[in-house]
């Protein structure tokens, strides 16, 4: 059983990013994006018979692919809330092909955004008083010592690295410049015309040692949807079929102390079987559109998903030019470091960007001939992981 | 849960039935943790059940209190405001003698003198009249 061919992307839509909601709601951006995506698709709603979303970071309901499909006039025959954290958007691509070919849909749109900034991302939500606090581990074990958010998390593996494979500063550094070029050619990026150097981010305060703040990821609000089509409906689409060419996911808990090894992560499992299914290798793929919540998380990244050995990662994003004009295309939006992270719809732009590449709509910053690229969705501090291969 | 006392303003871990014996163990200055009966493994966090071979026997053991730095980060910015006092401050994994790992802070250790793999042995924090935090120290 393979899913390779089984479904395709037809249609992307995808908000500009900005630093705060300006009085647009979560539901109101998902309308959007959706409303473009389909649209893109060359779809009307009653066409559109499955319905993924992703459930907000910051707000809290029951039941949103109804409160979506209804405001949409959609009645799917499938809908679920993808739950990955940032591995969301990709999870929605495989579990959306696989649906299809299933035979219990045959158009599924894929919703991710989010309303949101870095005050309200960042604002403590701490149990109301009076309540038990909920019986979570990390509650218990984890919390009462002050972490800050994810971002310890991920200092604590880049320190790891550090420590056992001897990555510097500078090379981490590096990977967040490349993507910064890419972003000054993406109007769409919110950092778009400010480009930076090695120098600026090692200048940068650090936050949670060893990362500075222009290596950690910038919440903000916006979104991004995608419509999965059946093979026949990819033949009649407006625009060429991105089809799915491989997937694989893999996963472990939530906590950091429970994993075997912090600097290798389930994509040394799924990236793999995903290239399999594909049956290419790793010297085919023309864009790497992986997700960088933090520099770390791309050098880790590229070690696992075999573009490079274990704990060769710093030397290799040093000897490559990872910009859209490079030998190695990376992140060519800007990453979420460049581009912006709304919510889950940060893991959702990687998609986006591979789809716009491979039908050759990417402007300035179209990589030449791309007709393959590897897509990695990474959720919770490198716990949840899904590889893609898409292609022409 | 109980009323922390007012200077107290951080988040106060609530035990559960099955995790009680740890926090009663840190209060008598001491590490206990779970082993199973049946595999021998340490488990940690404490759990109901042993996760490597699903016996729902597990026995407390005393542990050493002493282990090494399996990874740590100096936090610059709180995100509770609760912690603002505190920062810089180490936040850390520990790895026990006994092979489990622990997240908790360092303490008594300028940010600058942490280092991964350095030794640290348990320090106790009382923080109410029942909870006794785990930290580290350098050993």
């Amino acid at each position: 059983m393979t899913l390779k061919r089984s479904a395709a992307i037809t249609g992307i839509g995808e908000m500009r990013p900005s630093r705060s909601p300006d009085g647009k709601s979560t539901l109101g951006i998902w309308t959007e994006v959706a409303r473009e995506a389909i649209l893109d698709a060359g779809l009307t709603t009653p066409e559109i018979d499955g319905l993924l979303v992703a459930p907000p970071i910051t707000e809290q309901a029951a039941m949103w692919p109804s409160i979506l499909g209804e405001y949409l006039n959609i009645h799917p025959g499938y809908g679920n809330v993808v739950d990955l954290g940032g591995a969301s958007a990709c999870g929605m691509v495989w579990r959306a092909a696989a649906a299809i070919q299933s035979g219990l849909c045959r158009a599924v749109l894929c919703v991710t955004g989010e309303a949101s900034d870095v005050e309200t991302f960042y604002a403590p939500r701490a149990p109301r008083a009076r309540r038990p606090v909920q019986q979570l581990p990390y509650r218990e074990f984890e919390v009462p010592y002050g972490p800050m958010g994810v971002n310890s998390g991920y200092a604590l593996i880049a320190m790891r690295h550090m420590h056992e494979h001897g990555t510097t500063g500078r090379q981490l550094a590096k990977i967040a410049v490349d993507q910064r070029t890419n972003a000054c050619a993406n109007p769409d990026a919110l950092y778009y015309g400010k480009q930076i150097t090695v120098d600026d981010v090692l200048a940068s305060p650090l936050v949670v040692d060893p990362l500075h703040l222009l290596e950690i990821v910038r919440p903000c609000t916006g979104g991004a949807a995608i419509v999965v089509v059946a093979p026949d409906l990819a033949g009649a689409a407006p625009r060429a079929p991105v089809w799915l060419l491989g997937a694989a996911e893999a996963s472990r808990g939530i906590m950091l102390s429970q994993f075997d090894t912090i600097t290798t992560s389930p994509i040394a499992i799924c990236a793999p079987r995903a290239l399999e299914m594909a049956g290419v290798a790793h010297g085919d793929i023309d864009l790497i559109s992986v997700y960088d919540c933090y520099t770390i998380t791309v050098l880790i990244t590229l070690e696992d998903a075999g573009f490079c050995p274990k704990g060769k990662g710093g030397p290799f994003v040093e000897e490559h030019d990872l910009t859209y004009a490079g030998d190695l295309p990376l992140n060519t939006h800007g990453g979420q470091l460049s581009f912006g992270q709304p919510g889950l719809a940060g893991g959702m732009s990687h998609v986006t960007e591979a789809v716009r590449q491979l039908q050759g709509r990417a402007g300035k910053r179209q990589v030449r001939d791309c007709e393959l690229a590897f897509v990695n969705g990474n959720g919770g501090i490198m716990s949840e992981q899904v590889s893609l291969v898409l292609g022409t | 849960m109980s009323e922390a006392p007012p200077e107290y303003r951080k988040p106060i871990p609530a035990p559960s039935a099955v995790s009680r014996p740890f926090w009663e163990g840190l209060r008598a200055r001491e590490v206990r943790l779970p082993r199973c009966l049946e595999c021998r493994r340490y488990v940690f966090y404490p759990r109901r059940l042993c996760p490597f071979c699903l016996c729902e026997r597990l026995e407390w053991v005393r542990a050493s209190g002493r282990g090494t730095v399996y990874s740590y980060t100096v936090v610059r910015r709180a995100m509770n405001p609760a912690f603002q006092e505190d920062v810089p401050y180490l936040f850390a994994i520990v790895e026990l003698e006994e092979g489990v790992r622990v997240t908790a802070n360092i303490v008594r250790c300028r940010p600058e003198d942490a280092r991964v793999d350095m030794p640290v042995k348990a320090s106790y924090h009382d923080i109410t009249a029942e909870i006794t935090l785990l930290k580290f120290q350098p050993a």
